[in-house]
């Protein structure tokens, strides 16, 4: 299939005042048109940063996207006018954001925020607008649709929110849609039903699809490949199905070690990545994952690796790693088994230990922050 | 307080966008720094301590020590001869009204501004810290209780609130200093003790309401549940637990308070309810000046001025803390 | 709705009941007789006696406050003390014009100046013209009325003599007395906007709208804005109680004969009468101002039901 978009070297920082954060620091990937890719990282890993640019949605200042282009349709992104970016935003590249409480404004209908790109993009009139976002409604199961129409967001459950977000990224026949982590913020039953309505949505409109999550189990029956992000950039790239099987980092398998299983061993361990990602500031020089990877030998901390493709592997799949590339250390180690060098274990332990207690982010300070008070 | 909203807004972008926020310090330390480069605070503060250490110096008798920093004493000392006297610099502009002995010029009864001046200074400070100083003893302790212990003690302070907020303050004020001035409190002190308890009996009940809302807003959260569970005694949970948390809003609220105290007691001196004279406070000045305004301005200019200013540093040095204590209120 | 509103209406009178009884009994704390006012030109005693009969006010205090409350609500204000038993209603109805059109000029100035300076303040955050409408409305809420108004007319009137500052009459005499009265309000509402902005500005919701291609001038006045006005109009109430007491000060300044000057004339000069009935006026409108404020309130949020 043709090619719909093609991301090269992307880099997003923010200018803050303790220095600039390389939020997003040299990321590139392509997407077919009608394909699915599922972007799965830690928080703070960049994703988010990565959608948001991808639609020129950064925030400026204190963000700017300082380098690299983004070729959508042919024409990049990067390079447009203000008008033209907004004739593709809610056209032909439509967003779906994480909470569906704060992404819709509370003091406007339902029906009036899904026609508005309706009537912007497809110059339709107020009665053919209200006609479709019916549609759209019945289309994301909506129950009576007709009668919600004039209903207030404060009105819907957060799964019905997350709904008529859909309705509204849908609205326009986007060319593709970005979704960041869209059932984040919703009950485990209802994700479910969200995630299989984007699903079914993005075949049946043949609509090309990112979905950006931290849980790798809800990427896996969701998209055709996979990137996994760290620290601003992409370590892992692979078809969903040989990254579950065959996953070539060592971030990857931390990843995979956290995901609850039914269908493993009960001996099997739940083994969560220790430390924290590194500052994106003052990133280490060498590999990113080096500071917490059990694997890490001198070679990681000296030099970056680059992303390449990796013996023992399909041919597309590519991975950010000296111990599983062409003569690492780590080419035939079995990610189950081996959970690496107990010493370099421990030495990690003892460094978060060490580490003083206000780095050691929120969560646990004693004193919560004081609630906004009245000010009249 | 340009340079700390920016940062400020930019740590905020930088958390929304899951980028990973830097150098975690202490809530007080880190208040506190972000005070110190507030340069309008500063400023704030650099005022406010040299009108304090004018006003302690205009006039000190402890024991047989005496010093005065006024030149002239500012109710006796009544130069007749030199009524209406200009600031000496406006000889420079041609004044023929200007003697060097009053640097700042005299009233319509001869008495020095300047010293008159630094006296008011005093009045207005004491004015600013005492009465709030009370404000904050009361309100803090009923607000504390009415959140705390509900029932009768919170549907009273409801009911008193909802009376007082249906007048406005300064008229409020105005009945209860204008009806009591001449009885026994109001003679007290040529009346201050009076404004004291006006400008106290209107002002606890916001902040009661304040540390209400603000306790009532915590009772629930679990490091409260968590003392409970402990055995904590309530006097303990309300000291230990809830107080260091609600402080923050609180010391905000006291910051603007009491520049609206002094405030109050300038204006209710200018409408001739304040204070007596020919006790000096700035308010009572631009009153007494009035009369001779379209002859001379200085003695109303001068004392308008010395409001601004103070009033402003004040006002400077409550912005600032507000957004250095918490940067989520953003007014 | 309407049951809301009647509700409310009818909760204003106990409160203006226990408002009258207050006013009424610090009044009546004052020792000596209302009549005695004058050391230097002393009234003969049983002129005093007479008046204070005449008056009612040799009886005990709660039999009077029982007589006003009565008379109240026949709608009796009483007679003035000192204007020589002039109708209380009278007076008021004089000055309450005069009082009613500096208030409403000021209110318009102030909304008409604050909600934009707020908004392009927010807009611009950080940027010089966003220091300059915060230094505005810094100096506006603290420095306090008649010291503007004595640096205005200093300037405009005894510099320049572009501006009459003593009465009340031609449209110039409402210029400065406006412009002061509105100073304050109009400086605390520019605060509150630019606050209540740059807070919607950065709700997930505006991020939303723009992900939809809309123009930043629809993004701005269809999304945040909607919002960010919320708040704001909350803040009517009180800056009617800022204008009522504005005005007492104002009035007294410029020597407008408004029911403000007159207030504080009768607060000098301990006329119960009137100060008891325009204490009682001032509550009023303060008591609609709030009500008309959550009725708004209730109509821009959809979040509120009104009920």
């Amino acid at each position: 299939m043709a090619q719909l978009l093609a991301v090269t070297d992307l880099h997003t920082q923010f200018f803050t005042r303790d220095g600039v954060v390389r939020a997003v620091d040299g990321v590139s990937f392509e997407l077919d048109q009608g394909e699915t890719l599922g972007i799965v990282g830690e928080s703070g890993c960049g994703k988010s940063v990565t959608a948001l640019s991808l639609m020129r949605l950064i925030p400026q200042p204190p963000g700017k996207i300082v380098k690299g282009s983004i070729v959508f349709d042919g024409a990049d992104v990067l390079k447009m006018d203000d008008d033209e970016v907004r004739s593709i935003r809610g056209n032909n590249i439509a967003m779906i954001f994480q909470d569906p409480m704060t992404s819709l404004n509370p003091v406007l209908t339902i029906s009036r925020q899904i026609s508005e790109a309706l009537e912007l993009h497809l110059k339709m009139d107020r009665s053919e607008s209200r006609k479709r976002t019916i549609e759209l409604l019945d289309l994301v199961n909506i129950p009576s649709a007709k009668k919600r129409l004039d209903d207030y967001p404060h009105q819907f459950s957060g799964g019905m929110r997350q709904r008529v977000m859909i309705a509204m990224a849908l609205s326009c026949n986007p060319k593709m849609i970005l979704a960041d982590e869209p059932t984040t913020a919703l009950d485990v039953t209802i994700q479910a039903q969200i995630l299989d309505l984007l699903k079914n949505l993005a075949r049946e409109f043949r609509t090309a699809f990112i979905l950006i999550t931290h849980d790798l189990g809800v990427v896996a029956g969701m998209t055709q490949r996979i990137h996994v992000m760290y620290a601003g950039k992409i370590v892992e790239k692979a078809d969903t199905g040989e990254l579950f099987a065959n996953p070539k980092m060592p971030y990857t398998w931390g990843l995979l070690r956290s995901i609850p299983r039914l269908d493993e061993h009960r001996k099997a361990k739940l083994l969560p990545i220790e430390g924290l990602p590194p500052d994106l500031i003052a990133p280490p020089p060498g590999c990113r994952f080096e500071p917490r990877c059990q694997y890490r030998r001198d070679v990681c901390r000296e030099k970056e690796p680059e992303l390449k493709h990796i013996p023992n592997a399909k041919a597309d799949h590519e991975a950010r790693c000296w111990g599983t590339q062409e003569g690492g250390w780590l080419v035939n180690t079995d990610w189950r088994r081996e959970i690496g060098d107990v010493q370099v274990i421990e030495e990690i332990k003892k460094e978060i230990a060490d580490l003083p207690p206000e780095a050691k982010r929120e969560g646990d300070g004693e004193t919560p922050p004081p609630d906004k008070p009245k000010v009249n | 307080m340009a340079t700390a909203v920016t940062t400020r807004q930019q740590q905020q972008h930088a958390a929304e966008l899951n980028v990973i926020a830097r150098k975690q310090r202490s809530l007080w330390k880190d208040a506190w720094s972000r005070l110190l480069r507030n340069k309008a605070a500063i400023a704030g503060m650099v005022v406010i301590v040299f009108v304090a250490v004018v006003a302690i110096l205009a006039e000190i008798n402890i024991g047989g020590f005496h010093f005065r920093l006024a030149p002239f004493d500012p109710v006796t000392d009544q130069n007749t001869p030199k009524q209406l006297m200009e600031p000496i610099w406006t000889k420079a502009f041609g004044s023929k009204f200007t003697d060097p002995a009053f640097v700042l010029g005299s009233d319509e009864l001869g008495r020095d501004i300047l010293s008159r001046l630094m006296f008011g200074a005093r009045i207005s400070l004491v004015v600013g810290f005492v009465p709030v100083a009370i404000v904050f003893v009361i309100g803090a302790t009923v607000g504390m209780l009415a959140g705390y212990l509900g029932g009768w003690v919170d549907n009273l302070l409801m009911r008193f609130t909802d009376i007082i907020y249906a007048f406005p303050d300064l008229l409020f004020v105005i009945i209860i200093v204008a009806t009591l001035r001449d009885t026994g409190l109001g003679q007290i002190l040529g009346g201050l003790i009076l404004i004291f308890v006006g400008i106290a009996v209107v002002s606890w009940v916001g902040l009661a309401r304040l540390m209400r809302g603000q306790v009532l807003s915590l009772k629930h959260r679990e490091f409260v549940e968590a003392a409970r569970c402990v055995g904590a005694t309530p006097i303990r949970i309300m000291l230990r637990h809830l107080f260091p948390n609600v402080l923050a809003p609180i010391i905000v609220s006291i910051a603007f308070a009491i520049p609206g105290a002094m405030l109050t007691e300038a204006t209710l001196s200018f409408l001739g309810v304040g204070i007596r004279p020919p006790t000096p406070t700035w308010g009572a000045m631009i009153l007494e000046g009035f009369i001779v305004f379209s002859t001379t301005p200085w003695p109303v200019l001068l004392p308008a001025f010395c409001i601004s200013i103070v009033l402003l540093a004040f006002t400077f040095l409550g912005d600032g803390l507000r957004d250095a204590l918490d940067p989520r209120m953003k007014l | 709705m309407l049951r809301y509103v009647i509700r409310r209406l009818l909760l204003i009178i106990p409160t203006m009941f226990f408002v009258a009884l207050i006013t009424f009994s610090l009044a009546h704390l004052a020792p000596g007789s209302p009549f005695d006012k004058n050391p230097n030109r002393p009234l003969p005693e049983e002129t005093i006696a007479h008046l204070e009969r005449y008056f009612g006010v040799d009886k005990p205090i709660p039999e009077q406050f029982v007589i006003y409350i009565g008379n109240l609500l026949r709608g009796d204000l009483g007679a003035s003390f000192v204007q020589r038993g002039r109708p209380v209603a009278d007076i008021i109805g004089q000055g309450i014009g005069i009082t009613a059109q500096l208030g409403i000029q000021a209110l318009l100035l102030a909304l008409a100046f604050s909600i934009p300076l707020g908004i392009v303040s927010a807009l611009k955050q950080n940027t010089p013209i966003d220091y300059l409408s915060l230094l505005i409305a810094t100096v506006g809420t603290t420095i306090p009325g008649f010291v503007t108004a004595i640096f205005l007319i200093y300037i405009f009137g005894v510099g320049f003599h572009l501006l009459p500052f003593v009465g009340w009459g031609s449209w110039q005499h409402t210029v400065m007395p406006t412009f002061v009265l509105a100073l304050g309000p109009g400086a605390f509402l520019t605060r509150i906007t630019r606050a209540s902005m740059l807070e919607a500005i950065r709700q997930d919701y505006v991020r939303t709208a723009r992900s939809k291609g809309l123009r930043e001038q629809s993004v701005i006045v269809g999304h945040a804005l909607k919002n960010a006005l919320i708040p704001v109009a909350t803040i009517i109430g009180p800056a009617t109680a800022g204008l009522i007491t504005g005005s007492f000060i104002i009035e007294s300044l410029f020597n407008i004969p408004g029911i403000g000057r007159f207030y504080v004339l009768s607060i000098n000069q301990r006329d119960y009468p009137m100060i008891m009935s325009t204490t009682l006026l001032y509550a009023f409108i303060i008591m609609i101002a709030n009500l008309t404020v959550d009725i708004v309130y209730g109509a821009l949020d959809p979040r509120i039901k009104v009920s």
